[in-house]
C-alpha cells in the first residue's frame, strides 16, 4: 500500500538482512526447527510449525517442554518416532526401505549425464574430420 | 432446461470429437485434402458446443439452480457473484468441463492460425487432439456428469470451500490448464510428426510457440498458484512441495526442458528424438498429475472428489496415450536422422546439458511424490517426503542448472573455444564474487546459503545482461542500436528476459529464506512490538459480518521506517453455510519485503495469540516468474514477423557473441 522510496527500502534491508541469528540458538527457535521439521499427522502435508490443528499445538508445546527440560533434539525426535513412525519425519531417513528415494536423485543425475554423453560421443565418432581439439 | 442443452451438447461434442479424431486420419494417409480439411471446422465445432456447455453450468451457477446437483454440492445463494462463477471450475466435474474446453480452444486455435502449419502435419494434429477430448468428454459424459440432476429441488445448496473462495479460483486453475492442456499441442505435434515421419527443424520451428504458449501459462499459473498459498493458507511460506504442487511442477520442468531441446532441433536438425520424447512425456506427466489429483491417490486440498472409478478411468486412459505414444515413438524413432555434429562445449552441448539437469529434476521431484504411494502399495510403513527432503536433492541440480543458463548464451552454436567462454563470463563472475563479498561484509555472520544465493542471482543477471548487450554492439548510434534491438530475434529479447527473471526469482527465494523474522506471541490490545523496522501496535479485535462468514477481525497499526501509517487488518472467518473457519492473513507490501500478520487464538487473560512475520524480498519471487512469463511471451512474437529478423537470426546462429 505505502511504498517508501528504494532507498529508504535499502537502508532499511541492511540491518535486516544483517541481522540473521547466529548459530548460538535460542530454546524458542530450537522449538521452531524441530518443529519446522516435523509432520502434523493429521494434517495434509503441513509441518507441526505450520499447522493450527489442536494436535500440532498440542505436540508444539510437548516439544517446548522437552527443550525446557534440557533434552537433545535427536531425544526429542527420537521420541516422537517411537510413538508415530517414520511418517512424521519430514526429512525421511536414510534406511534400506528408502535407499532408492535417496539415491534416485543423484542415479538420474548420472544416467542422464550419461547418455548426453553417448549422444555426444556418437555425433563426434561420425566426423569427419578426427583432428578435434574440443576436449570436456 | 438448460442442463439439458449443456448434457446434449457435451454427448454432441463427444461425438464431434471421435468424428475429429479419425477422419483427418484417414485423409492424411491417402493424401485427401478434403477429408484432411474437416479437421479444422470439427475443431471450431468443437469449441462452440463445449463452450455452450460451459454456459449453460455457469448459467446453473449465476441463478443458484438447485435442481443442479454440482451446483447444490458446490454453490449457495449467499456467495458473491464472482465465486459463483469462478465455483463452476471449483470441483471436480466442471474443472472436467473447464480442461475440455481449454483443449478444445487450443484444436480451434491450431484450425485458425495454424495456417503455415503443412495440411496433413495439422491435419493429423487436430485429430490427435480430438482423440484426447474424445477421451475425457467420454469421462466426464460417463462418470462425471456436470449436469445430472436433483430431485426434490433443495432450497439452499451446500456452498463452497471457504479455501477456494478466492479470487485466486477466479484465475489460478485457467490459467494453469491453459498450461497442462497446452501441453497437450506438443504431443500431438509429436504424435503428427512420427505418424507423417516429418520430423525436422521445420517441425520443430512450428511446435515452439505452442509450447512457448503453453510454458507461459503453467508458469503463470504455478506462480499465482504459489501465490494464493500465501496469502491464503496464512502460513506465510510460497512453496510447500505438497504432491498436487509437484503434480504441476514436474510437467513445467518437462516442458522448460523441451523449449531448449526444441531450439537445437530447430537450429541444427539434431537431438529430435529427444524432442519428441520430451512432448510425449511432458503430456503424459500432465495426465499423471490430473490422475494422482482427481483419483485421490494423493490428498490435498486440492482434490474435490476422490472416486476409485473416476480414477480408474483416468488411469486406463493415461495407459491408452501413454502407451500409444512410446509405442509409436519406439517403432518410428530409430528412423529419425539425426544430423550435423555436436561438440560437447557449444551452445547446443549446454542446452542438451540444460535437458539433463531438468530430466533429472523431473525424475527426482517425481520420485518424491510417488514413494509415499510405492511405499503404501508395498505394505511398508508410511513414510513422509517433506520440504527437508527435496530442498536436500533439489538444490544441487538446480544450482548448476542456474550456472549454465549464465554461461550458455556466452557459448556459440556449433564449436566453441571453452577459454574464449570463459573470458566472455569475466564480468559475470566478479559480479558474482562482488554480490557474495557485499553480503558477507553486510551480515555479520552471513549464512552460506545466503552467500551462495546472492552470489548466483548476481552470476546469472550480469551473464544474461552482457550477452545481451553484446549482440546489440555492432550499433554505435543510438538510431542503429534501436533499429540493432528491432532486428534481432525476438527469443533473444525473451530468453533474456526469462533469465533475468529466473535471477530475480533467486534473490527472492534466497531474501525470503535467510533472513525472513518469525514472531509469534501473545499481544494484548494496546502492545507494541517492532519488526524489520515497523513499529506494530495490536489495538484489539472487533466482531464483522460478510456477504456469508462472520469473522473476527483483528486490527494492527503499522507504522513505516518513512513514518507511513497504514491498518491491517487480519481474520479469522466462520463460514455460515459449512461452519468452517479459515484464517485470512493480512499483509503489508512494502519494497523491502512483506509484513504479514496472522491472528491467532484469544488467550484467557484478555490477549491474542498472533503471528508477526517479515519477509524481506518476497515479492520478486512472483516478480521473477513475471518477468520469465513475459520473456516467453516475447519469444512467441517471433513467429508473427519472420521477414524483419530473417538476416538477423542467420547470422546470430553462426556468431551470437
Amino acid at each position: 500500500m505505502t511504498a517508501p522510496s528504494p532507498v529508504i527500502g535499502i537502508v532499511v534491508l541492511l540491518p535486516v538482512l544483517a541481522s540473521v541469528p547466529a548459530t548460538a540458538e535460542t530454546a524458542d527457535e530450537r522449538v521452531r526447527a524441530l518443529a519446522a521439521e516435523l509432520r502434523c499427522v493429521v494434517c495434509q502435508n503441513q509441518s507441526l510449525l505450520d499447522s493450527d490443528a489442536d494436535l500440532a499445538k498440542d505436540m508444539r508445546a510437548l516439544i517446548q517442554e522437552r527443550v525446557a527440560a534440557g533434552d537433545t533434539d535427536e531425544a526429542i525426535v527420537d521420541f516422537l518416532v517411537e510413538r508415530y513412525g517414520d511418517f512424521i519425519l519430514l526429512q525421511p531417513p536414510f534406511k534400506p526401505a528408502t535407499w532408492f528415494l535417496w539415491l534416485g536423485p543423484l542415479a538420474f543425475l548420472l544416467l542422464a549425464l550419461a547418455l548426453a554423453r553417448t549422444r555426444v560421443r556418437r555425433a563426434r565418432s561420425r566426423r569427419s574430420d578426427p583432428d578435434d581439439p574440443g576436449t570436456s | 432446461m438448460t442442463g439439458e442443452i449443456g448434457l446434449f451438447a457435451l454427448i454432441l461434442a463427444f461425438g464431434v470429437a471421435l468424428f475429429q479424431g479419425t477422419v483427418p486420419l484417414v485423409g492424411a494417409a491417402r493424401n485427401n485434402a478434403n477429408l484432411m480439411a474437416v479437421s479444422d471446422v470439427s475443431s471450431v465445432v468443437l469449441c462452440g458446443l463445449v463452450t455452450i456447455a460451459i454456459v449453460m453450468l455457469g448459467h446453473g451457477y449465476v441463478t443458484s439452480d438447485f435442481s443442479l446437483l454440482n451446483v447444490w454440492q458446490n454453490s449457495h445463494t449467499l456467495k458473491p457473484l464472482i465465486y459463483k462463477i469462478s465455483g463452476v471450475w471449483g470441483n471436480h466435474e466442471g474443472s472436467l468441463v473447464l480442461w475440455v474446453l481449454i483443449l478444445a480452444i487450443y484444436g480451434a486455435a491450431l484450425a485458425v492460425f495454424g495456417r503455415q502449419v503443412p495440411p496433413a502435419l495439422r491435419a493429423r494434429a487436430l485429430a490427435i487432439q480430438g482423440l484426447i477430448a474424445a477421451g475425457f468428454l467420454a469421462f466426464s459424459i460417463f462418470t462425471s456428469n456436470p449436469f445430472a440432476r436433483l430431485v426434490p429441488v433443495p432450497i439452499e445448496g451446500m456452498g463452497l470451500n471457504p479455501i477456494l473462495q478466492d479470487p485466486g479460483l477466479a484465475f489460478h486453475p485457467p490459467c494453469l490448464y491453459m498450461g497442462y492442456v497446452g501441453l497437450s499441442v506438443a504431443f500431438s505435434f509429436a504424435i503428427a510428426g512420427l505418424l507423417g515421419k516429418e520430423i525436422d527443424s521445420t517441425w520443430a520451428k512450428l511446435a515452439r510457440p505452442w509450447v512457448l504458449l503453453a510454458w507461459c501459462f503453467l508458469t503463470a499459473g504455478i506462480a499465482l498458484g504459489s501465490w494464493w498459498a500465501y496469502y491464503e493458507l496464512g502460513w506465510g511460506g510460497w512453496w510447500f512441495w505438497d504432491p498436487v504442487e509437484n503434480a504441476s511442477f514436474i510437467p513445467w520442468l518437462i516442458a522448460t526442458a523441451l523449449l531448449h531441446s526444441l531450439r537445437v532441433a530447430e537450429k541444427r536438425d539434431t537431438l529430435k528424438a529427444w524432442t519428441l520424447l520430451l512432448c510425449i512425456t511432458g503430456f503424459s506427466l500432465s495426465l499423471l498429475g490430473t490422475f494422482l489429483v482427481r483419483s485421490g491417490a494423493i490428498t490435498s486440498v486440492h482434490t474435490f472428489a476422490s472416486d476409485p472409478a473416476r480414477g480408474l478411468f483416468i488411469l486406463a486412459f493415461l495407459a491408452a496415450v501413454t502407451g500409444g505414444a512410446f509405442a509409436l515413438f519406439a517403432v518410428r524413432a530409430p528412423r529419425i536422422r539425426a544430423e550435423g555434429l555436436f561438440e560437447p562445449v557449444s551452445r547446443e552441448g549446454a542446452l542438451l546439458l540444460n535437458n539433463v539437469f531438468f530430466g533429472a529434476a523431473a525424475a527426482t521431484v517425481l520420485l518424491g511424490t510417488l514413494y509415499p504411494i510405492f511405499m503404501e502399495v508395498a505394505g511398508s510403513p508410511p513414510v513422509s517426503v517433506g520440504p527437508p527432503y527435496y530442498n536436500a536433492v533439489f538444490l544441487p541440480i538446480a544450482i548448476p542448472a542456474i550456472v549454465l543458463a549464465a554461461m550458455g548464451p556466452a557459448i556459440p552454436w556449433k564449436r566453441a573455444d571453452l577459454p574464449g567462454v570463459l573470458h566472455r563470463m569475466r564480468f559475470a563472475a566478479a559480479c558474482a564474487v562482488g554480490a557474495a563479498v557485499l553480503t558477507g561484509v553486510l551480515q555479520r555472520d552471513p549464512v552460506p546459503m545466503a552467500l551462495a544465493g546472492y552470489g548466483l542471482a548476481a552470476f546469472l543477471a550480469a551473464g544474461t545482461v552482457r550477452q545481451w548487450l553484446a549482440r546489440l554492439r555492432p550499433a554505435r548510434s543510438p538510431r542503429r542500436l534501436l533499429r540493432r534491438v528491432r532486428s534481432l530475434p525476438a527469443s533473444a529479447h525473451g530468453m533474456a528476459l526469462a533469465h533475468m527473471g529466473v535471477a530475480v526469482l533467486v534473490v527472492g527465494v534466497t531474501a525470503s529464506s535467510t533472513a525472513r523474522v518469525d514472531v509469534e506471541q501473545v499481544m494484548h490490545p494496546g502492545e507494541a512490538l517492532s519488526l524489520a523496522g515497523h513499529s506494530i501496535e495490536f489495538a484489539g479485535v472487533e466482531d464483522v459480518e460478510g456477504p456469508n462468514y462472520t469473522a473476527l477481525q483483528g486490527r494492527f497499526l503499522v507504522t513505516g521506517p518513512s513514518g507511513s501509517a497504514t491498518t491491517l487488518l487480519p481474520e479469522r472467518r466462520a463460514y455460515l453455510a459449512s461452519g468452517t473457519a479459515t484464517t485470512e492473513a493480512a499483509i503489508l507490501e512494502t519494497f523491502v519485503g512483506d509484513i504479514y500478520v496472522v491472528l491467532g487464538d484469544p488467550v484467557a487473560d484478555g490477549g491474542w495469540g498472533t503471528r508477526l512475520t517479515f519477509n524481506p524480498l518476497i515479492w520478486w519471487i512472483w516478480g521473477g516468474a513475471f518477468l520469465s512469463v513475459l520473456g516467453g511471451a516475447v519469444s512467441i512474437a517471433e513467429r508473427t514477423r519472420p521477414r524483419m529478423y530473417a538476416a538477423g537470426a542467420q547470422s546470430a546462429s553462426v556468431q551470437p557473441a
